[in-house]
C-alpha cells in the first residue's frame, strides 16, 4: 500500500513535468514567431515597395532623386520638392519643439508647484492623444488665416531682407506655407517629446540633485550639468520619437502645406511633402507610371525614416561608448 | 439531445434565409468618380425602396473606378473624365454619361458682390498660369468698368488631389489658352504653374476663403450650398453668362453627341446662345459582353430608371439632368453595343 502511494506522485510529477516542458517549447516558439512576424512583415513591406516602384525606377533612375518636376501630363517625375518639403517641415517642428518640450520639463520636474504638476502633465498628455486631423483643420481655419494676418507680414519685413536667412523669410505671406506646416507640427510633436522628457528627469536620482544644490549650483545648472548629462539617452530618444511622427504625419500637414510642386527656399511659400503627396495623389492617379512613381515617393519616405533612426542610433552607441572610456 | 435538435433547425433555417435573400435581390456594385457620388447614393436609396434591388457604389476616384472595371471587379465604373474611343475599344468597354454638372471659378475680393466680376477664358488662364498676377491688370480692368478692383497680388488656388473637376476645368483652358495647351496641358492632376492646392471642393473653399484677392474652381453644386462669390465667364457666342442650371442644360443640348464615337464629348467650351463655358458630364463604364447577363441588365435597367425617374433628385443637388435627346441616344447605345457572351442584346 505505502509503496503504492509513493509511486502516484512520482508519476505525476514527472508527467506534470513533461506537460510543462511541452508548455515551455510551444510558448518559446509561439513568442519567436511572433518576433520574427514583425521581421517578414517589415521585409514584405520593402518588398512591395520595390516591386511597386521598378516602372520609375527603370524610367528616371537617379534622376528621380534629384529632379523637381511633377507632371503627370507628360509623365515626367522627380522627387526633390516633396523630400525637401518633408525634411524642411520636420526639422521646423524639432527647432520648435525640443526647446519648448525641454521648458514644459524643466517646469514640470523641478519649478512647478506641487498641485499644478498632476493636472498639467495630464494636460500635456492629452494633447498627444488628439487626431491629427483635427490639429490639420483648427490649422486651416484657425491658425493659418491668423498666422498670414499677423506674424507672416512681420516675419518677413524683419528677417526678409536679412543676410543668410533672408531668403528663407520672403515672399508674399498666406498663411500657409512650409513654415505654418512646421510649426503646427511642432504642436504635435511637442507632447511626446515633453512626457518623454518629464519623465526621464523624474527618474534622476534626488541624492544627486540634492549634492548638486548643496555644492550652491542654480536650478539651470543643475539641470544643464547633472539631469541633462544623466537623461541623456532618453531625452534622445523622446526627440527621436517627435522626429519620427514629424517625418511620417500625414493629414495635419496636407491642410496646411500648401500642396505645390514648386521649389521655393522660402518658408512661407506653399510647398509638398512625401506623405501628403501620396494622400492627395494616390486616389486619382491613373497610368502605371504615375503610381509607380507614387510607390516610389513612400519608398524614399521608409528610406529616410530608416537613415534618420539608424544615425540617430550610431549616435547614441558613441555616445555610450565615450562615457565608457572616460569611466 | 434536444437542445442539439433545435440549434441546427436554427442554423439551417439562417442558412435558408440567406440562400433565399442572395436569390431574390441581385444587387450590383460600382464603384469610381467622387463628384457624383452624393446623386448615386440617392438613386441607390430610392431604387432600392421601389424594386430591392440593391446598388452598392463605391465612392473610390475615377482612376480607381477605371482600373476597377477594367479588371471586372465591379458592375460598372464611374469616371469624370471619358475615356477615349480607343481605349475603350481595347478593353472590350463602352461609356455613356450619367449626369451633367459644372465648374466655376470663386473668388475672393472685398467689396465686389457675388457675380459681378466678369473674366474670360484667356484672362483665366493667364491668372491660373501666374502670368497675371494683380487684380487691377489692365487686361481685367477693361471687361470690368463698372468694378473697383483692388490693387492685390492674386492668389491661385487649385486642387491639389487628381480630380475630374481639375480635368473639366484644365479641359477648357487648353481649348482657350494656346499656351496653357502646351505648357501644362489637360488632365486629372496637371503641373501647376501657380499657388496653392487645396484637398478636394471643401479644401479648395477653405483656402479661397481665408486667402484675400484669391481665386479658385469648385463644382457648382459645392459653389452653391457653401454660398460662394462665383464670377461670369464669357461664352464662346462672346456674351457673358452666370452658372445656373440653364447655362449648364444649354451647353448639354447644344453638344453634338450623335457625332461623338463612344459619347467622347467634353461640354466645355460649347457654342450656342447662354452655353456655361465650363460644363462636363460624369460618365459611366460597362463592359460589352457580359458574362453575367442578369447583372448587366440590372445595372442598365438601374441607369433607365435614374434617367426616367430620377432627374428630379439631380435637380434637386443642383446636378443637372440629361437632356431627352441624350437619353433616347444612350438607350440605342445599350441596345447596340451590350451583349451576352452569345451576342444577344441585354437591353430591349
Amino acid at each position: 500500500m505505502p509503496k503504492n502511494i509513493k509511486a502516484m506522485p512520482t508519476l505525476s510529477l514527472e508527467a506534470r513535468m513533461r506537460r510543462h516542458n511541452w508548455l515551455d517549447i510551444l510558448f518559446r516558439n509561439v513568442t519567436r514567431l511572433s518576433a520574427f512576424a514583425v521581421l517578414i512583415l517589415l521585409l514584405a513591406i520593402i518588398a512591395s515597395l520595390l516591386i511597386g516602384s521598378l516602372p520609375a525606377i527603370k524610367a528616371f533612375g537617379l534622376h528621380f532623386l534629384v529632379s523637381a518636376e511633377w507632371n503627370p501630363v507628360t509623365e515626367q517625375f522627380g522627387a526633390l520638392v516633396p523630400i525637401v518639403g518633408t525634411l524642411a517641415t520636420a526639422s521646423v517642428a524639432l527647432l520648435i519643439a525640443i526647446p519648448v518640450s525641454f521648458g514644459i520639463a524643466l517646469f514640470l520636474t523641478e519649478l512647478s508647484p506641487r498641485w499644478l504638476r498632476h493636472p498639467l502633465g495630464t494636460a500635456i498628455e492629452l494633447l498627444a492623444g488628439i487626431p491629427s486631423i483635427i490639429y490639420g483643420m483648427w490649422g486651416l481655419f484657425v491658425f493659418a488665416p491668423l498666422f498670414g494676418d499677423y506674424i507672416e507680414p512681420w516675419l518677413s519685413s524683419h528677417l526678409g531682407g536679412k543676410l543668410l536667412i533672408g531668403p528663407l523669410f520672403s515672399g508674399a505671406p498666406m498663411g500657409i506655407g512650409v513654415l505654418t506646416a512646421g510649426i503646427i507640427l511642432a504642436i504635435m510633436v511637442i507632447p511626446f517629446i515633453a512626457s518623454v522628457m518629464r519623465d526621464v528627469f523624474e527618474i534622476v536620482p534626488a541624492l544627486l540633485k540634492e549634492s548638486a544644490y548643496g555644492l550652491g549650483a542654480t536650478t539651470w545648472e543643475v539641470m544643464w550639468n547633472v539631469v541633462l548629462p544623466y537623461t541623456k539617452i532618453g531625452v534622445v530618444g523622446g526627440i527621436l520619437l517627435g522626429l519620427g511622427r514629424a517625418l511620417g504625419e500625414t493629414m495635419a500637414v496636407t491642410f496646411v502645406i500648401g500642396n505645390a510642386h514648386d521649389l521655393s527656399a522660402s518658408l512661407l511659400m506653399p510647398g509638398n511633402s512625401i506623405s501628403s503627396a501620396l494622400a492627395n495623389e494616390f486616389t486619382e492617379a491613373v497610368g502605371d507610371l504615375y503610381t509607380s512613381a507614387l510607390v516610389e515617393l513612400g519608398l524614399i519616405l521608409f528610406f529616410i525614416t530608416f537613415v534618420v533612426l539608424s544615425l540617430a542610433r550610431f549616435m547614441l552607441y558613441r555616445l555610450g561608448r565615450r562615457e565608457g572610456q572616460a569611466a | 439531445m434536444n437542445k442539439l435538435n433545435r440549434l441546427f433547425r436554427n442554423i439551417g433555417l439562417a442558412a435558408s434565409l440567406l440562400a433565399a435573400s442572395n436569390a431574390s435581390a441581385t444587387d450590383i456594385t460600382g464603384a469610381g468618380a467622387t463628384f457624383p457620388y452624393p446623386l448615386y447614393a440617392k438613386w441607390a436609396e430610392a431604387y432600392k425602396a421601389q424594386t430591392g434591388t440593391g446598388v452598392n457604389y463605391q465612392s473610390i476616384g475615377s482612376g480607381g473606378g477605371i482600373k476597377q472595371i477594367t479588371a471586372k471587379t465591379v458592375d460598372f465604373g464611374a469616371s469624370d473624365m471619358p475615356m477615349k474611343p480607343e481605349d475603350l475599344a481595347k478593353n472590350g468597354l463602352m461609356q455613356f454619361p450619367a449626369v451633367i454638372g459644372g465648374v466655376v471659378p470663386v473668388i475672393n475680393i472685398g467689396g465686389i458682390e457675388t457675380g459681378k466680376l466678369k473674366l474670360d477664358g484667356k484672362i483665366l488662364a493667364d491668372i491660373f498660369l501666374g502670368k497675371v498676377t494683380r487684380w487691377n491688370d489692365p487686361e481685367i480692368i477693361a471687361a470690368n468698368k463698372d468694378l473697383k478692383l483692388p490693387d492685390g497680388n492674386i492668389t491661385v488656388v487649385h486642387r491639389s488631389d487628381g480630380s475630374g473637376t481639375s480635368f473639366i476645368f484644365t479641359n477648357y483652358l487648353s481649348k482657350v489658352n494656346p499656351e496653357w495647351k502646351s505648357s501644362v496641358g489637360e488632365g486629372t492632376a496637371v503641373s501647376w504653374k501657380a499657388g496653392m492646392g487645396g484637398k478636394g471642393n471643401e479644401g479648395v473653399a477653405a483656402m479661397v476663403k481665408n486667402q484675400k484677392n484669391s481665386i479658385g474652381y469648385v463644382e457648382y453644386a459645392y459653389a452653391l450650398q457653401t454660398k460662394m462669390n462665383y464670377v461670369q465667364l464669357k461664352n464662346r457666342n462672346g456674351e457673358f453668362v452666370k452658372p445656373d442650371d440653364n447655362s449648364f442644360k444649354a451647353a448639354a443640348a447644344n453638344a453634338q453627341w450623335d457625332k461623338a464615337p463612344g459619347f467622347y464629348e467634353l461640354l466645355t467650351d460649347e457654342p450656342g446662345k447662354g452655353s456655361w463655358p465650363i460644363t462636363g458630364a460624369t460618365f459611366i463604364l460597362m463592359h460589352k459582353v457580359q458574362d453575367k447577363p442578369e447583372i448587366g441588365a440590372a445595372v442598365l435597367k438601374f441607369f433607365d430608371w435614374a434617367f426616367a425617374s430620377g432627374s428630379k433628385m439631380a435637380a434637386n443637388m443642383d446636378y443637372v439632368p440629361l437632356p431627352g435627346k441624350l437619353q433616347q441616344l444612350i438607350r440605342a447605345a445599350w441596345k447596340d453595343q451590350i451583349k451576352d457572351t452569345s451576342g444577344k442584346s441585354l437591353w430591349k
